[in-house]
């Protein structure tokens, strides 16, 4: 059977845990270490944690969160935010950390993303993508929280990635985050059939049919999501949740 | 008798002492020959590249008394992902020679076109055990594992206790007399992997 990794994405601010809507309008959800508690009881495959402030506050990584969150953390964890070099990097891995997220820092440098890689090995380097549409429909890659706009399109930007060594791609659409109204296929298609690593999809997701399309239309070799792992119901109230394997195998065994 | 994580400078020792500990096996992190060679149980961990785990285990002067406590003391060993790797005799990866205690090879996923599979070869597998296997005990459901690897160990029915299938069938567990290796990560494999580990811890 071919299980593909369904990955709840968690947005930290400070030390709380909150979701947003295009990257705006942080709401908060709750305490982080219990999320991750309760996601671990629900044997979910991967999470991926991002300090959504860092950067923006052009500080490193919150070392005592991430320390407290990953000694919680039976599951592959993946955590981005304010690194900007290797030091940095290898501080969070110490931590046990299995990958770390580079974003705005790639933009300037490919040689982070190549160390990590050569230091940790490229399935430990993880390049994380934001990008945006214009209203005339041409992409442009963002860094630092989508508050600064590239030159690049996101296949070239995926490209250039996988080029200095990364081993997995997240591929974030900043119009669908919290829409919760399914994910740019489109987009995840040419970039999965441009690079040869695994491409994780985020931004958009509401259910399971989501994620079907985004494997089997898009070619993507994991699916995140945020608001659907943290709202429940019509009217979003906050809780933590994640399908039953019940419903994950319903999945799989369509794939 | 203390399980000892040998730090040679790559891996993820953090998360392996974390579920340990959630199990209730205090162990050490140590790069220390005098902490190792009073180890009861040696974890061997590593994510990297084999040529740069052999080097460091070499440069940090830790060969010897890791072949002292594995091959003449024969304390359980347990080797963990590149850590199962050093334990065989030679890897692809870097054309570098192993710890040689499991006479194995280490070889490149090498996948066509059409076949349509990404390297490393990431996430979550299913994983078939030998029956009645020690290290496989207690599982009432077919054991799944987080794997993150590039190169895999040969299937062998010699010395395979597990495999899985990833456009072929690997060797995903390796025993020889006191020494085992797991290619996937059980300490990022929740209750699956919380259940091996305590296996081990408990041999």
């Amino acid at each position: 059977m071919r299980r593909v990794r369904i990955i709840p994405v968690l947005l930290i601010k400070g030390n709380g845990l909150y979701k947003t809507i295009g990257f705006k309008k942080p709401n908060y959800i709750g305490d982080p270490i219990n999320a991750v508690k309760i996601f671990n009881d629900k044997g979910v495959d991967e999470i991926v944690i991002l300090d959504i402030d860092a950067t923006i506050e052009k500080r490193g990584p919150n070392f005592v969160l991430i320390e407290d969150i990953a000694s919680e953390c039976f599951m592959p964890m993946a955590y981005g935010g304010g690194i900007s070099n290797m030091d940095q990097a290898r501080a969070v891995f110490n931590l046990g950390v299995e990958k770390v997220v580079i974003n705005s820092a790639f933009e300037n440098s490919a040689e982070l993303v190549a160390q990590i890689a050569e230091e940790y090995g490229s399935q430990s380097a993880v390049v994380s993508i934001d990008y945006k549409k214009s209203l005339l429909g041409s992409a442009s890659v963002f860094t630092v929280g989508a508050t600064h706009k590239t030159n690049s399109n996101p296949v070239d930007y995926a490209l250039q990635a996988v080029k200095a060594g990364a081993g997995e791609l997240f591929i974030t659409s900043i119009d669908k985050d919290g829409t919760r109204l399914g994910y740019d296929l489109p987009m995840l298609a040419k970039i999965t059939t441009a690079v040869n690593v695994p491409v994780i999809a985020c931004g958009g997701a509401d259910g399971m049919e989501d994620f079907y399309d985004a494997i089997t239309k898009s070619g993507v070799s994991a699916v995140a999501a945020g608001s659907m792992f943290v709202y429940k119901g019509d009217i979003d109230s906050i809780l933590i949740n994640y399908p039953s394997q019940e419903e994950i195998n319903k999945l799989y065994a369509r794939l | 008798m203390s399980i000892v994580i040998v730090n040679y400078g790559l891996g993820n020792l953090a998360a392996i002492k974390n579920m340990l500990r959630k199990l209730g096996h205090d162990s050490v992190i140590s790069s220390d020959v005098d902490v190792i060679a009073g180890a009861g149980k040696l974890i061997i961990p590593g994510v990297g590249a084999f040529g740069k785990g052999m080097e460091n285990i070499k440069s940090m002067n830790l060969l010897d008394v890791l072949n002292k406590k594995a091959l003449n003391e024969k304390v359980p060993v347990l080797g963990i992902c590149l850590g199962m790797q050093l334990l065989t005799s030679h890897s692809e990866e870097g054309n570098v020679n192993g710890l040689n205690w499991i006479p194995l090879q280490t070889k490149k996923f090498v996948f066509s076109q059409e076949q349509k599979l990404t390297i490393p070869h990431m996430g979550w597998t299913d994983v078939e055990y030998k029956p009645n296997h020690w290290l496989f005990e207690g599982y009432t459901e077919q054991p799944r594992f987080y794997f993150a690897h590039s190169y895999y160990v040969e299937y062998t029915p010699a010395y395979s206790v597990a495999e899985a299938v990833y456009g072929f069938k690997f060797a995903c567990a390796i025993e020889h007399e006191n020494i085992v290796g797991v290619q996937f990560h059980p300490e990022k494999s929740h209750r699956f992997g919380l259940n091996l580990l305590n296996n081990f811890a408990t041999k």
